[in-house]
């Protein structure tokens, strides 16, 4: 079947773990989506942004921090990085919402769009301001250069790393929200919040922090990118629309939905990288309106 | 009531030309306009550094020419062609610039020599690297000074393949830049007795180029030339390093990259490339010579070869002007493309086509090891000879070689 396609097997693996890296990453993006619109019904624009925000956050703690407080040895590690950058994005997001888009719950869900798309361009805004548009390069950590060589196929370990921890994080998640008491409090409180506040519970907090952990994943994702993309303030909005292609073909809301259609899309369009380049950019749209005519609600998701 | 303040404007224009034939320097002044990339996405390659440059080639003149003055003054493009228009026009008709050097980016380069060529007064490209700015858009008054897209394809090529790297395969953009990129380059490779295993073609603005690698890796070929540009050049340089592409028998050849582009990258991800310019500050002693004195007055940063041009093209306009005694456009130009330069940084001829031919560097960066300090980058493994890398006056499309 390989020679008919002119692809060796050891050429076909290798794009097939190349796109399920891009996968993983569509997956940890569509994922916080899918929390936020599952329990939240707010079509989040901002994500693209504050994945940005995650990566610049990361890129400005080891090269750029350090020069601006004096104290130029400073730099913050990746590992730290890890933590503190989905900490900031989460808690900024936290007051975004407290301030802003608490406001427009009762209003139609574009409302909440609308405003979501107006930060996700600001904050573009101010960091190409800052930074300008050219890449910034942040180096693979130390602990995680060179790789497998298998069969002639190189896989760097950094890209194998960005596998196993978007998989945990994305199984850790739906595991939670799915499994768990807590996430089932969640669930409900998003289906009856009056019949649940009444029980004592306090609804808006819940609220609060959903959307507060949906856009720190964005972040971690941003994280996990800097070693390998440039850091750019465009880097958000180049891959969000891909992004919310992978949420509306998983079906708007559906968590396990936005993860396997997000692994399953990388490795489609990693496969189209092959056979015909020059459609790679658009192979997820064109699946996206295949899914829309036949399935309107997604692959798996429910009809509202 | 605008026509005749356009009317005026322009009739202004014309006495001022028309008197800077009979006086023998215009407002008895030599103005020189740095009209460059001062914040936009440029601005490391040329930009500051451009006045910087500029102002040291005035200082090294000594100050004054035919017993006047010399001033600068300065805009900012952004690298934005309808800016870069209007700057070129408000510093020939407002500040009586005699003379604009700097502009980086093809599209700017070309809306500032156009204006320069309505008002018959000196533009000295360097920064831009567009063959058409000698070839089908050439005017009188233009000098290209450092690189074109023609020495990148025809320098870089050739070179590569005669330091014994003969397959090649193209990681090229998909759109005309890089489709001719790669069509110049590909018949230069199979000129030099190369052979070319390949291409593939990757949308314009790719976030990852793993899979294109990945494919340009098992064609098994030696050389993979990256025939794009910008963020997608140092995205794919950035990928190929984590792919492990860079220090194993494959070298990934950049057709379009600065000096600044590597620093920016750092060494341990470009070691063993290999790159073409028109300069390099450390390939002799009156580069290093120079440099010295520009990075003590420029952040320690040393010139990129954009920078060493527009010293090299202020200089020259200024000796020109001391030769033939007057700053009338015509007769510098005609100076200019009659006399041999040799300035210690620059060595060739200004063509009639107004093509500053000169030798090449191929360069190959050096690994973080090699090193001495943040600029010590690269090493000159070649020189590619002045004629190898310009286009033949034969083939030119120039309405001045061509006399229609």
């Amino acid at each position: 079947m390989f020679e008919l396609l002119g692809v060796s097997p050891q050429a076909f693996t290798a794009q097939m773990l190349i796109g399920l890296i891009n996968g993983s990453f569509y997956a940890l993006l569509s994922l916080g989506l899918a929390v936020i619109f599952g329990l939240l019904n707010v079509i989040n624009f901002t994500h693209g942004a504050l994945y940005m925000l995650g990566a610049m956050l990361t890129w400005i703690g080891l090269t750029q921090l350090g020069y601006w407080i004096g104290m130029p040895e400073l730099e913050v590690p990746y590992l730290v990085a890890l933590f503190l950058a989905p900490l900031i994005v989460g808690a900024f997001s936290i007051v975004v919402e407290k301030t802003m888009l608490k406001r427009l719950y009762h209003l139609d869900h574009l409302y909440g769009l609308l405003l979501t798309f107006g930060i996700a361009l600001v904050l573009e805004g101010l960091f190409r301001h800052w930074f300008g548009v050219l890449g910034n390069s942040y180096p693979v950590p130390d602990m995680l250069r060179g790789g497998l060589r298998v069969n002639g196929l190189f896989l760097p370990y950094y890209r194998l790393w960005v596998v196993g921890v978007a998989l945990l994080v994305c199984f850790a998640t739906w595991y939670f929200i799915e499994r768990t008491k807590l996430g089932s409090l969640l669930r409900a409180g998003t289906e009856n919040p009056r019949l649940l506040q009444a029980l004592g519970v306090n609804v808006p907090l819940i609220i609060t922090l959903t959307y507060g952990a949906g856009c720190a994943l964005a972040a971690f994702a941003g994280v996990l990118a800097a070693p390998i993309y440039q850091v750019t303030a465009v880097m958000g909005s180049e891959l969000i629309i891909v992004v919310f292609a992978v949420v509306v073909i998983g079906g708007m809301g559906s968590i396990a939905g936005s993860i396997l259609t997000g692994l399953g899309l990388g490795i489609v369009e990693g496969l189209t990288k092959v056979f015909y380049p020059e459609a790679s950019s658009v192979s997820i749209f064109v699946i996206m309106i295949i899914v829309l005519l036949l399935k309107p609600a997604g692959l798996f998701g429910k009809v509202r | 009531m605008k026509k005749t303040l356009i009317s005026q404007v322009v009739a202004g224009a014309l006495f001022a030309v028309g008197t800077s034939a009979s006086a023998q320097l215009s407002n008895d002044a030599v103005n020189i306009g740095v009209l460059t990339d001062l914040s936009g996405i440029y601005s490391a390659i040329e930009g500051p550094g451009a006045v910087v440059a500029a102002e040291m080639a005035v200082s090294d003149f000594g100050g004054s020419v035919l017993g006047k003055p010399i001033n600068i003054t300065s805009a900012d493009t952004q690298s934005k062609a309808d800016l870069s228009s209007s700057k070129a026009r408000e510093m020939f008709e407002r500040d009586n610039v005699d003379m604009i050097v700097g502009n980086v980016s093809t599209a700017s380069a070309l809306a500032a020599m156009e204006v320069a060529d309505q008002m018959k007064r000196v533009a000295l490209v360097t920064g831009a690297a567009s063959l058409p700015i000698t070839n089908e858009r050439c005017n009188p008054y233009t000098v290209h000074w450092v690189y074109d897209t023609y020495a990148l394809a025809h320098g870089t090529g050739a070179a590569v393949v005669a330091t014994g790297k003969k397959t090649w395969f193209f990681v090229t953009a998909d759109y005309a830049f890089g489709h001719t990129l790669e069509r110049d380059t590909s018949e230069v490779v199979k000129a030099a007795g190369g052979e070319v295993l390949g291409s593939v073609k990757h949308p314009i603005k790719t976030t990852d180029f793993a899979s294109y690698l990945a494919q340009a890796q098992s064609s098994g070929a030696q050389v993979i030339g990256l025939a794009n540009a910008g963020g997608d050049t140092i995205g794919s340089i950035k990928q190929a390093a984590e792919l492990g592409i860079m220090g194993s028998d494959q070298t990934v050849v950049p057709l379009l990259m600065f000096s600044a582009d590597i620093q920016a990258l750092g060494l341990q991800e470009t070691q063993g490339m290999n790159f073409t310019v028109g300069w390099y500050w450390d390939y002799n002693e009156s580069n290093r010579k120079f440099a010295e004195r520009f990075m003590k007055n420029f952040k320690g940063v040393a010139p990129t070869s954009v920078q060493a041009g527009v010293y090299s093209a202020t200089l020259n306009y200024l000796k020109a002007i001391q030769a033939v005694g007057t700053d009338d456009s015509d007769k510098v130009m005609a100076y200019l493309k009659s006399t041999p330069i040799d300035d210690g940084l620059f060595k060739g001829v200004i063509r009639k086509d107004g093509k500053f031919e000169h030798d090449m560097y191929l360069l190959q960066v050096k690994s973080p090891k090699q090193s001495k300090n943040r600029n010590d980058i690269a090493t000159v493994a070649r020189v590619i000879p002045a004629a190898d890398a310009t286009l033949p006056l034969s083939q030119s499309k120039c309405k001045l070689v061509t006399g229609s």
